[in-house]
């Protein structure tokens, strides 16, 4: 009876000490009141500027439009750009030679030119040409604007071939699944939670520890009763908690204010989220047993940590075009298989029966990392 | 019986294959409720040692006990019963006075209640500025919080090292006043500290010198062995004096200390043949008179031999 009072003193002991260093914790956070207020701004300021400023689509591009035959069948393909959100007629050109002049002065990215008897050929020869002319100098922005352009041409013509159905045609039917209006959001709410996370979770905890070090209250901590390894798992629970934040005001974001649905169910997105969260602090925790300085460990993150998630999980730059070692590296890069994971479950709304590899994957990543952080955790110095 | 005990102790540290030991066969004991000084210069490989003795580092060669407790295989029964204050004040600076030592309280499994005895002295001086943060005291008022949280627990051995580096003259004394009544209390304390004058409040002293004990013994036995004449000198022109003095056949060393100058002399020479000596150089305002050496002269001494 008596060892297992002892034993039951000693984990009340072990759970007030570890519920007074995330107090403690906790404190340290809330008084630096500018680290607290980016750590949950910049989630917040991340989202607002890929939504609205750094966004990929082209809405309200400024064209010019050379009609050269100037009938029934041209003014309604005009209005129909016209009338797109993509484009705006900004000018009517009379000749050739102002095209040039008109990309010169640089307000117009895409010029339409509508030969003069369209109509004639498009009722006589069943064939009429439509030139467009993109400013090339952003190849990506030319290319969007020109498959806008077709797109909407393609829509005028289906519309007089419905009335004179065509011998043999064979039609192309795109469909843009899951995300029909392209919108860049579905794109970069997965990629700004996965670098959020990241960033809060691996390189604050990483921070915070080697700072004890620096301070020299490690020191003390490991000269007292509590356990090495208690001390850095109640170094992470805060930031756990933080994250948590950060998550939630991520989806709310999304959800609400660049209306990005989540379609799949919102208990596994937060459960893998957390996932994710339990692997960046593992792997905070790592860094912070091989960095002894603040700068060092800070530097570790973003050079090892922050470029990879930007440039190898396919947020930014498609995996499968990549070379094939860099596709090796982005194996082992966790945001990868998280960025596929809140891709599937919030954009295309499948469920773990889809996502269970990656899953899979990314706990057995958490496992590993804890258990080396841990082992290599130092109860001594040096 | 010991509380400490530090055997054939060894540690050199590796910097770039470069080799440089810190202690060199170290052997010791300190007797339990002891106040126990390690006096040396910075680099005499004093952190070291604490370091070795509260568990934090592994010694090349040598073993260690405090309190009966090997320091490599009972770390962890050691880190229960010994107080450790770092050389550096390591406090969470934001945090105030209060909730510093309530989380240390914590950490080490007791209350500020349950031993608010022990440390009343010491934080009744501190309790003012107890919602103050503790970055923002003054450094004797975080040598007193330090010390407040290393003996919340009624630790059994207290290992301070240099607690009084970088306090004022008033703090420090009052540091020392603090040592003696805890002393009074049993705890074995074991202090170190570059400052000689603070080995006469020891009850031994350990003198350190790169990485090696010089002498082990109480502060007015070291002095007493102190077997050599010392003078003390001055004049009008002290740099003069100094350079003449050391250019004198009948002087061992001599060196700077407060106002005078301390002069040993050799074996067979005596006081009145410098006298003499000196007198003919025909300095002003001469003062010879024979000097009360300190640690201080010891720890000259010995560093010389």
């Amino acid at each position: 009876m008596k060892p297992q009072q002892h034993n039951q003193s000693k984990t009340g002991a072990a759970r007030r000490q570890f519920f007074s260093f995330v107090k403690k914790e906790l404190l340290h956070i809330w008084r630096d009141k500018r680290t607290l207020f980016i750590l949950l701004g910049m989630p917040v300021v991340q989202i607002i500027i890929f939504g609205f400023a750094l966004t990929n689509e082209v809405k309200n591009s400024k064209i010019a439009v050379l009609d050269q035959s100037k009938d029934a069948a041209t003014s309604s393909l005009i209005a129909e750009l016209n009338a797109s959100r993509y484009f705006d007629v900004e000018e009517n050109l009379t000749s050739y030679k102002e095209i040039e002049a008109a990309f010169k002065k640089g307000k117009i990215k895409l010029a339409v030119v509508l030969p003069s008897q369209f109509s004639e050929d498009l009722k006589h020869t069943n064939k009429a040409s439509v030139q467009l002319i993109a400013d090339a100098s952003d190849p990506n922005v030319a290319n969007t604007l020109t498959n806008y352009a077709t797109a909407v041409v393609m829509d005028y013509q289906d519309r007089v071939t419905n009335k004179q159905r065509l011998p043999y045609s064979i039609q192309v039917e795109t469909r843009m699944l899951y995300n029909p209006q392209l919108k860049g959001a579905y794109n970069f709410v997965p990629g700004v939670m996965a670098m959020v996370l990241l960033l809060v979770c691996t390189m604050m905890t990483a921070i915070t520890i080697v700072r004890e070090k620096e301070m020299g209250t490690m020191e003390i901590m490991l000269v007292s009763p509590m356990r090495p390894q208690m001390v850095v798992i109640a170094k992470a629970v805060p930031y756990f908690l933080l994250s948590s934040i950060n998550i939630a005001s991520i989806l709310l974001l999304s959800v609400f204010a660049l209306e990005v649905p989540i379609n799949g169910s919102l208990v596994l997105l937060i459960a893998e989220s957390l996932l994710f969260t339990l692997v960046s602090l593992s792997l905070g925790l790592l860094i912070s047993s091989a960095a002894g300085s603040q700068q060092v460990a800070m530097f570790i993150s973003l050079v090892a940590l922050f470029l990879p998630t930007v440039m190898l999980s396919g947020f930014m730059f498609p995996i499968e075009n990549m070379p094939f070692p860099l596709r090796m590296v982005s194996n082992i890069v966790p945001a990868k298989w998280f960025y596929i994971i809140v891709r599937s479950v919030m954009i295309k709304g499948v469920g773990l029966a889809a996502v269970w590899k990656e899953t899979l994957i990314l706990t057995g990543m958490l496992l590993f990392l804890l258990t080396v952080a841990i082992k290599r955790f130092k109860i001594r110095l040096q | 019986m010991y509380s400490v005990e530090v055997q054939h102790i060894s540690k050199s540290y590796t910097v770039k294959k470069a080799t440089t030991p810190a202690l060199k066969d170290i052997s010791f004991a300190v007797k339990k409720g002891e106040l126990f000084g390690i006096i040396g210069p910075d680099g005499a490989g004093k952190t070291s040692l604490f370091r070795i003795l509260t568990t934090l580092l592994l010694a090349d060669e040598g073993t260690a006990t405090v309190e009966g407790l090997d320091v490599v295989k009972a770390y962890k029964a050691i880190r229960e019963q010994v107080g450790y204050m770092p050389g550096r004040f390591s406090l969470y600076q934001d945090l105030t006075v209060k909730e510093n030592l309530d989380f240390f309280a914590t950490i080490f499994n007791t209350s500020v209640e349950e031993n608010y005895d022990l440390i009343k002295d010491i934080y009744v001086q501190i309790e003012p500025f107890r919602d103050r943060k503790a970055g923002k005291l003054s450094g004797g008022m975080k040598q007193k919080l330090a010390l407040s949280c290393a003996l919340i627990h009624r630790p059994k051995v207290l290992f301070l090292d240099e607690p009084t580096t970088g306090v004022d003259a008033v703090s420090r004394k009052e540091f020392w006043e603090m040592l003696k009544r805890l002393k009074e209390q049993g705890i074995t304390i074991l202090v170190s500290t570059p400052y000689m004058d603070e080995a006469e409040m020891c009850d031994r002293v350990a003198l350190m010198q790169n990485g090696s004990i010089l002498s082990i013994d109480t502060p007015q036995q070291i002095v007493a062995s102190f077997a050599q004449t010392m003078l003390a000198v001055r004049s009008a022109s002290m740099l003069q004096l100094l350079n003449k003095v050391r250019a004198s056949s009948f002087v061992e060393n001599a060196y700077p200390s407060g106002i005078y100058h301390h002069v040993i002399l050799k074996q067979q020479a005596t006081a009145d043949q410098l006298q003499q000596e000196l007198s003919a150089a025909a300095f002003a305002d001469l003062e010879i008179k024979k000097g009360q050496p300190t640690i201080e002269d010891c720890f000259m001494q010995l560093m010389r031999i």
